[in-house]
């Protein structure tokens, strides 16, 4: 029984990993879809922007303290960029 | 701007009859105007000579200034001014130019460990000894540089939903110089709501250490540097006076607004960076078993290095009953082929406070792990390696920022803040066993800075 049992495990175990793959990928590529069609019933109409509209709300409200961080934490630390440019710029150490 | 016509129309009423261009031309020049008129002058745009035009021109120009010190406890201390001018012309054409000068002083961690007696290193440059005491950690203390940084970008919308920018850095110290060039293209659909970018830069450094470059591996001249054979000594470890760096970076990004309150960005991005990554001020100690110093050898590290990030943030306006608050919160991924992955997760929380201020409390968490070449120290019968550096910057680190930041609009328009953080690094140990001699010394000292900031818009 034993003999007979372990092989059918490993059978069963292989053939959920090949239903699975194709299955994740499929799901995976539905999830991607979604948020990308979503995107166009997400935001607002030009007149809803009045928050928006606010210097505050810009992804980068002040662009004078993100290049002095940029600057401070590129000399400190071994990641930089990522919002913007990583780049060279100074042999500041 | 504002101000600008603020005391434009205060002349006037006092004046009647005065004509608007007799009101401007008996006003008292201001820094911005000075500021306006020198950045046309050096971009060689048509200064006009009638002061109502001049007054309408001067007024395109938004200046935005900084001036920053960044302080080490014992360390580094470096202090940083900023001034970009803005101007957006008829077609919505903005230009940038951007000028920063900093300059640092101070003392840099060396690289070595710290030992139970004192420690004599040569200095880079060849000239001369500095000593260490024992038990503290080897810091270089002739760390000193200036520099003067350049940049100039220009953005344009091509289409109606496609925007364009290219730009040029210039930056300049004593013993480096830094060259790039970037481009960009954002792509707005969905009424303006979703937009796509695509960026390219690339960077030409160029390396020139004062006493040259030293040969990686090889060991620190340690001696009388006023001996006659000094010079010929000392050469020996140098293998040549400059060495470059190029970095080519592609970043793609998505910003998405999903109400009239949240905004998102999701980013991509990819670094190469090829050619001279070795820091010359770098050394790593070889020990005995018993954990004692024995020699100084120049660090070496791979000429190549490939960086990719993810980037996400989300802002987010609160309503009355959180006071208008304005969340901003963004995490970063980063990962290399030199074994380091990191995550930065910064968070800013700006509060109204009254109509014309806020105030915006900062908290900033980093963490790294460290390089795969990363040694703290060698051990002398350790098989030597081709590439080690003992940089706790590339080592298993964790940092915390934790700040804030007031500001208020002035009369007139005009912008004033005041930043105050405190930076501290905790390096930590990535799975090395100490030596006897080390076990009472600290190798992953701890680093603390002051971050305090002045900016004013105007």
């Amino acid at each position: 029984m034993k003999t007979r049992h372990f092989p059918l495990n490993k059978l069963f175990l292989k053939k959920t990993v090949q239903f699975h793959q194709p299955k994740f990928k499929l799901t995976l590529l539905a999830v991607v879809m979604t948020s990308l069609s979503g995107c166009s019933s997400l935001g607002v109409e030009p007149w809803e922007r009045d928050l928006l509209a606010k210097k505050a709300m810009a992804l980068t409200s002040s662009p004078i303290d993100s290049a002095l961080d940029d600057h401070i934490y590129f000399s400190k630390e071994a990641s930089s960029g990522g919002k913007s440019f990583g780049g060279g710029g100074c042999g500041c150490n | 701007m504002n101000n600008n016509n603020a005391k434009a129309k205060s002349t006037k009423l006092n004046n009647p009859r005065l004509k608007n261009t007799e009101g401007n031309s008996t006003k008292k020049i201001n820094i911005k105007a000075a500021l306006s008129l020198a950045t046309s002058a050096l971009l060689g745009t048509s200064v006009v000579a009638s002061c109502a035009t001049q007054a309408q021109d001067v007024d395109e120009w938004q200046f935005d200034s900084a001036f920053l010190l960044y302080s080490e406890v014992d360390r580094v201390s470096a202090s940083e001014a900023i001034i970009a001018g803005t101007k957006t012309f008829a077609n919505d054409e903005v230009l940038t130019l951007k000028l920063t000068i900093d300059a640092l002083t101070g003392a840099s961690a060396n690289g070595a460990v710290a030992q139970p007696n004192a420690q004599t290193f040569t200095r880079p440059s060849g000239n001369g000894q500095y000593v260490t005491a024992a038990g503290e950690t080897p810091l270089d203390d002739t760390f000193k540089d200036t520099r003067v940084q350049l940049n100039g970008q220009w953005t344009q919308p091509l289409t109606e939903n496609i925007t364009g920018s290219a730009g040029g850095h210039l930056s300049k110290e004593y013993d480096y110089l830094s060259l790039g060039i970037n481009g960009n293209l954002a792509y707005d659909f969905n009424r303006k709501n979703s937009t796509i970018s695509m960026g390219l830069s690339f960077f030409q450094d160029t390396f020139t250490p004062e006493g040259g470059i030293p040969k990686p591996l090889s060991s620190m001249l340690v001696g009388d540097s006023s001996a006659s054979d000094w010079d010929t000594e000392f050469a020996k470890t140098r293998v040549g006076d400059s060495e470059n760096k190029s970095t080519a970076d592609v970043l793609v990004g998505f910003s998405q607004v999903i109400n009239r309150r949240m905004i998102t960005a999701f980013n991509y991005s990819y670094s190469m960076v090829d050619g001279y990554l070795t820091d010359p001020f770098k050394v790593v100690s070889v020990l005995n078993n018993d954990g004692m110093a024995q020699d100084y050898i120049y660090e070496n590290r791979p000429d190549s290095r490939i960086k990719q990030s993810t980037f996400m943030q989300a802002k987010y306006h609160f309503d009355d009953s959180l006071l208008n608050t304005i969340a901003d919160v963004s995490y970063r991924y980063m990962w290399d082929d030199w074994g380091i992955s990191s995550h930065t997760i910064d968070t800013r929380f700006a509060i109204p406070v009254g109509r014309t201020s806020y105030i915006e409390p900062h908290i900033r968490f980093y963490q790294q792990s460290a390089a795969n070449f990363y040694q703290p120290y060698i051990i002398v019968q350790q098989e030597k390696t081709v590439f080690v550096s003992a940089d706790y910057r590339i080592g298993e680190m964790t940092s915390v920022t934790v700040g804030a930041k007031y500001g208020m609009t002035l009369n007139g328009g005009n912008e004033l803040s005041f930043r105050l953080e405190y930076y501290r690094q905790m390096p930590t140990s990535s799975g090395f066993t100490e030596p006897e001699a080390l076990q009472t010394q600290n190798i992953y000292p701890v680093v603390e800075a002051i971050i305090a900031q002045v900016s004013y818009s105007f």
